[in-house]
């Protein structure tokens, strides 16, 4: 019974203020009773969720700034009492996290420029060279995607280990390089370019890259930002990669190093603040890149791929 | 595929080559192009990804022991040895393979569904055009996705140690809450418990599939588990949320209006015409789901490695440990092989549950109805 009501009032909501936003916004004050209460439970119910949402981020940051005792004792709240920043100066002043964050960035910036430029690179060519083989490249990219990154575990140890680039940058950068779905999402934004723009280049006598480079790929800047953010957020938050070609602290990335901190002192208990201080920093990049690039994150299904 | 690819394309070819330009065509080299724009990904892929799987394949067959090359001729060819050890071999490690597919198996059978309803939930409320602040609502629900496992697992631990943030919410309530990640019991187990119920019935405790009693296999998630799993919803709603915001937007308007002009209420809309129409969203998000949980690795190396009482191993985890940290290489590949084709083997069991089935007669004739004088109409 209690069912059926609210869906009722829906209705009504839906017929009532889809014609509003072009004339009156402000009539809203007279919703009917019953349609108000609805609402009133919908923003509840978000709000509530949203809460459940922010919550352990904020007791995150706020328990990076406590003591030990305090964030033992008062886990939940989010004023520190006392204010302390001893463990951010413990992890940028005597420990290695200085050296896990620059091997993350390392290994970011190279990953990140990697992928983007080579996965625009096959994407043109699939997408607008006529070659043998294509097609057959084409199948064999969508059986790679299929092949789930943990069974490559140990398969890709063993290929870095033979190669000689174990325990070094070129072995923790090289395989991440590439990636296919990057690949996927560069074929399907060139297919959507009309072809009429790059034949006026040809006819000026552009050679294949030169028509790639200065008249496609400046195109493509929506569907390469998107390619930015999926690898930067993939290889700086990247662990077991890292795990199976590295073992030398000098190599340790972020995710590394933290993980090690977690498990190492899992057994003490405590020291919650210098971990949640790791963990938010770590956050911190991905934050700041979400937070610039939030609207084509959240329009992700429109902006690329159509526009 | 082929064909279809390339038919335009040569067309396109003869085009300009018509128009009457120099000698070669201003298509010319192309193909040496399309191979060599395509290389890195190839070279690549190939080397990191190919040989890779084809080198552990070997391995999984091998008694390698991780000194020298795996491919040198000391390293011999053992069959089945290792898939036997793990599947039929009656000893430990049959038993640690069998309690890491229960673990991810619980956690499949729980995560896989909750995180689905969820995001679709999400996904309906963000999406009513009217909502105030939608932007906002939907960047809190987004932004777990977008941390890392390990920074996120270590707020976890955090969360659910024994004087956590988590427990004292629950003390509001009365509730005294366990140590979450030092707790190995089975969830199920302690329901039954609550009941007086401390064993199961001799048929289930007697008989046993792969080194555990089908009471243990029924032990449900251990508490542990269960944050974990807690985790995985929180972290993956928000992606999936926006899939299926991006489904939810590319349904026409109309449809759902004609439901409603013949009277249909909000919950019959939406299992009878919203639900369906996003399908190819709902596919994806199971399959990802699935592949994703059959997977879990980071927050396991990250928080419990594999404990309390082994009630965490997952099989990722048990692959990674049996081969870096117990020198067991050929057991390790083994698993990661025998976790690939259980990962397959669900991915083509959904698209075949998820098939789009013909459409019965009854049906058929429903849609008609509605369709021929539009065509109609369309046609004057």
């Amino acid at each position: 019974m209690s069912g059926t009501t609210p869906a009722q009032t829906t209705v009504l909501v839906e017929q009532k203020e889809r014609p509003r936003p072009a004339r009156a916004p402000k009539r809203r004050v007279h919703l009917p009773r019953k349609v108000l209460a609805w609402q009133l439970v919908l923003y509840a119910v978000l709000i509530l969720l949203a809460l459940v949402y922010i919550t352990p981020f904020l007791v995150q940051v706020a328990t990076g700034f406590k003591t030990n005792a305090d964030a033992t004792a008062d886990p939940l709240s989010l004023i520190p009492n006392p204010f302390t920043v001893a463990a951010y100066e413990r992890l940028f002043g005597s420990s290695d996290f200085p050296v896990w964050f620059m091997n993350s960035a390392i290994v970011t910036i190279f990953v990140t420029a990697g992928r983007v430029f080579f996965a625009s690179l096959a994407g043109y060519a699939l997408a607008r060279l006529t070659f043998r083989g294509r097609g057959l490249i084409f199948a064999a990219l969508i059986a790679v995607m299929a092949v789930p990154t943990v069974v490559l575990l140990i398969p890709k140890f063993l290929v870095i280990n033979q190669l000689g680039i174990y325990d070094s940058y070129a072995g923790m950068i090289l395989p991440l390089l590439v990636d296919a779905a990057g690949v996927f999402i560069m074929k399907n934004f060139f297919d959507s370019i009309p072809p009429s723009v790059e034949e006026q280049a040809r006819i000026d006598g552009a050679g294949t890259f030169r028509v790639f480079w200065s008249v496609v790929l400046p195109m493509a800047r929506p569907a390469l930002i998107t390619i930015v953010i999926l690898s930067f957020q993939g290889s700086w938050n990247e662990l077991s990669h890292f795990i199976v070609s590295t073992q030398s602290p000098a190599l340790t990335t972020l995710t590394k190093g933290v993980a090690s901190l977690a498990s190492g002192q899992l057994s003490q208990g405590n020291e919650y603040p210098i971990k949640l201080a790791a963990a938010a920093i770590m956050t911190i990049p991905v934050a700041v890149m979400f937070f610039i690039f939030q609207r084509r994150i959240m329009n992700s299904s429109e902006g690329a791929v159509k526009e | 595929m082929t064909a279809l690819a390339t038919a335009p394309d040569a067309a396109r070819q003869g085009g300009p080559r018509r128009a009457g330009s120099s000698g070669k065509g201003i298509r010319r080299g192309e193909a040496a192009a399309g191979w060599l724009f395509t290389l890195p990904v190839l070279v690549i892929l190939g080397v990191f990804l190919l040989v890779p799987v084809l080198m552990a394949l070997w391995v999984s067959f091998s008694d390698w022991t991780g000194r020298g090359s795996p491919l040198s001729p000391s390293v011999g060819f053992v069959g089945l040895d290792n898939y036997a050890e793990i599947t039929t071999g009656g000893g430990l490690a049959e038993r640690d393979f069998g309690t890491a597919l229960r673990n991810n198996a619980w956690y499949v059978l729980l995560v896989v569904p909750l995180q689905t309803a969820l995001s679709l939930f999400l996904a309906l409320l963000v999406n009513r055009a009217v909502l105030r602040g939608r932007g906002f609502f939907r960047t809190a629900f987004y932004f777990p996705s977008v941390t890392s496992s390990v920074a996120i697992t270590v707020l976890w631990l955090f969360l659910f140690s024994a004087s956590g943030a988590v427990n004292e919410v629950l003390s509001w309530v009365g509730i005294n809450g366990p140590n979450w990640f030092n707790e190995p019991s089975g969830v199920l187990h302690n329901i039954l418990g609550a009941f007086g119920v401390t064993s199961g019935p001799a048929a289930l405790t007697g008989n046993s599939f792969l080194g555990l009693s089908w009471w243990d296999w029924l032990a449900g998630p251990s508490v542990a588990m269960s944050a974990f799993m807690l985790m995985a919803v929180f972290t993956t709603s928000g992606t999936f949320m926006l899939l299926f915001l991006a489904g939810l937007q590319n349904i026409g308007g109309d449809v759902e209006e004609a439901a409603m002009m013949d009277g249909a209420n909000a919950w019959q809309r939406f299992w009878r015409v919203t639900l369906p129409q996003l399908k190819p969203a709902l596919f994806t998000v199971l399959t990802l789901g699935l592949i994703g949980c059959w997977q879990v690795f980071d927050q396991i190396y990250t928080g419990t490695q594999g404990g309390p009482g082994k009630t965490t191993v997952t099989p990722a985890y048990l692959s990674y440990e049996s081969a870096f940290l117990s020198q067991e290489w050929g057991r390790g590949a083994a698993i990661a092989f025998v976790l690939f084709v259980i990962i397959v083997f669900f991915t083509i069991l959904q698209r075949w549950v998820l098939r789009d089935r013909p459409v019965s007669r009854r049906r058929a004739r429903q849609y008609e109805v509605h369709s021929t004088p539009r065509r109609k109409e369309a046609a004057r």
